[in-house]
């Protein structure tokens, strides 16, 4: 099966700040990777170079390539705002907008030009339900999105992520605000979105990695130091720098 | 950034492994000696024994079980503990041949020898011999050593060859000699089996090293 995203010899820098080195990585369709490694190891910003969010840092320059099904998403004539429909993200920290539940799910549909009433409700049960938050919520979608609990503030990103019908979902340490019920929530969620979905994680938290992954790649000083099955990789690293991390005696 | 409580932990779980290793390692001695020397008192104690060995191979299960829970191990910690929960279940199943042995030489009892026993005990020294090194083999994290010592268990097979042909040439010329005989065939048995458990203790030294699991050599029986 062909990978669905392929970074090649991607660099990332910050100024002079050489945040993500000679990165080659495959990201296999509907499964989920998790990126895993100590803070400020480049995990984040390479998560971020899927979709081009560094973009809108100003000062950061990209190297390499991200090929996304085949086409390299740094190229001159894509069309940002497309890429970032394709590429989804949700972050660490529920960002729902200050309106209500329906809004912020029908919000993306609507701006890609979606304006009839009856498709529009059709769509939200559809991502709500996806999202696992339907049932707790059906009854009133006018409430303010900013009245749910955290955990479900964070499932309400995912429905309105889904709601534009993206290929790969791009998490940012999505439960690292969550207690741990919400967490496994979301983490259950998971799995039943990679039947229609590509995920790649990043997540402080070995044992979610451990627990939610399929693939998981180590990060450490901007290099991709191991990458491979997550039985392997939590089980028999080939690296000692991984092992030490994973075992705890990194630092 | 050590993790000195855990360490620790994981130290003396393999101490414990050496600490079962070794009462299992006595009761092989012990149960031939017993045999041998028609010492009925520690073929007893040998069976009594083995209650402890089968005690402390499940208390040393809960601590594996504890460090799970509370550490979460990976990698190469978890193989340990791993290779440990499978060590302890091979230890205590040497432990009952150990107790098999014992059980025979009361059954035996006080009926006249049927020959000076010389292979057998042997097969004890060597299959003891094993046990021990193999153990050091995982608290030195040797593979090869490990391997080596798998390679020796074609020895405790040809010494128990040895023994059933030689037991059944006395059956054959005296069909009086049967029972007796039968139950030598059993020690000897219970010797060959303890031997291949050594070689499962080697396999999973392997593991630990290299995180492979192979069947390193293949028993005769």
């Amino acid at each position: 099966m062909d990978p669905k995203i392929e970074a090649k010899q991607l660099n990332f820098y910050y100024g002079k700040l050489h945040a993500v080195k000679n990165v080659t990585l495959n990201i296999r369709e509907h499964q989920i990777t998790a990126l895993i490694g100590p803070s400020g190891c480049g995990k984040s910003t390479f998560l971020r170079t899927l979709n081009r969010m560094n973009d809108i840092i100003i000062g950061t320059r990209v190297e390499g390539e991200v090929l996304l099904d085949k086409q390299n998403i740094y190229e001159r004539n894509v069309d940002v705002v497309e890429l970032r429909k394709r590429v989804g993200m949700v972050f660490q920290h529920p960002n729902p907008f200050p309106k209500s539940i329906h809004e912020n799910v029908a919000f993306g549909p609507k701006m890609l030009g979606l304006t009839r009433t009856i498709k529009l409700n059709e769509v939200v049960e559809k991502s709500l339900r996806a999202a696992a938050l339907w049932d707790e919520v059906k009854d009133d979608l006018n409430k303010s999105g900013l009245a749910l609990s955290g955990g479900q503030q964070q499932r309400l990103c995912i429905a309105r992520v889904l709601a534009v019908e993206p290929e790969v979902i791009l998490m940012d340490e999505p439960c690292s605000a969550l207690d741990p019920v919400s967490t496994l929530r979301i983490e259950e969620l998971m799995q039943e979105l990679t039947k229609n979905y590509t995920i790649v994680i990043v997540t402080h938290n070995m044992l979610q990695a451990a627990r939610v992954s399929y693939w998981t790649g180590f990060f450490l000083l901007g290099e991709l130091v191991e990458y491979g099955k997550t039985v392997d990789v939590f089980s028999r690293p080939t690296d000692k720098r991984t092992e030490d991390y994973i075992t705890g005696r990194f630092g | 950034m050590p993790r000195t409580s855990f360490e620790r932990h994981l130290h003396e779980l393999q101490d414990e492994v050496l600490v079962l290793g070794s009462m299992v390692e006595k009761a092989i001695y012990c149960s031939t000696d017993a045999l041998k020397n028609r010492d009925l008192e520690l073929a007893k104690q040998v069976v009594a024994d083995d209650t402890k060995i089968n005690h402390k191979r499940f208390e040393m299960e809960e601590k594996c079980i504890e460090l799970i829970v509370t550490q979460q191990p990976m990698a190469g910690d978890l193989r340990i503990i791993v290779a440990v929960l499978n060590i302890i279940v091979d230890l205590e199943r040497i432990g009952d041949h150990a107790a098999g042995i014992a059980k025979i030489a009361i059954m035996i009892g006080n009926e006249p020898p049927l020959k000076p026993l010389i292979d057998l005990p042997r097969m004890a020294q060597k299959a003891g011999d094993m046990l021990r090194r193999s153990l050091d083999a995982f608290i030195h994290r040797d593979a090869e050593a490990a391997r080596q010592i798998t390679g020796e268990d074609d020895e405790i097979d040809g010494l128990y060859d040895q023994v059933f042909r030689e037991l059944l040439t006395f059956m054959a010329e005296d069909p009086r000699t049967i029972t007796r005989a039968t139950r030598l065939i059993w020690v000897g048995h219970n010797l060959e089996r303890s031997a291949d458990r050594v070689t499962n203790i080697c396999e999973r030294v392997v593991f630990v090293v290299t995180g492979k699991m192979e069947e390193i050599g293949a028993s005769k029986y």
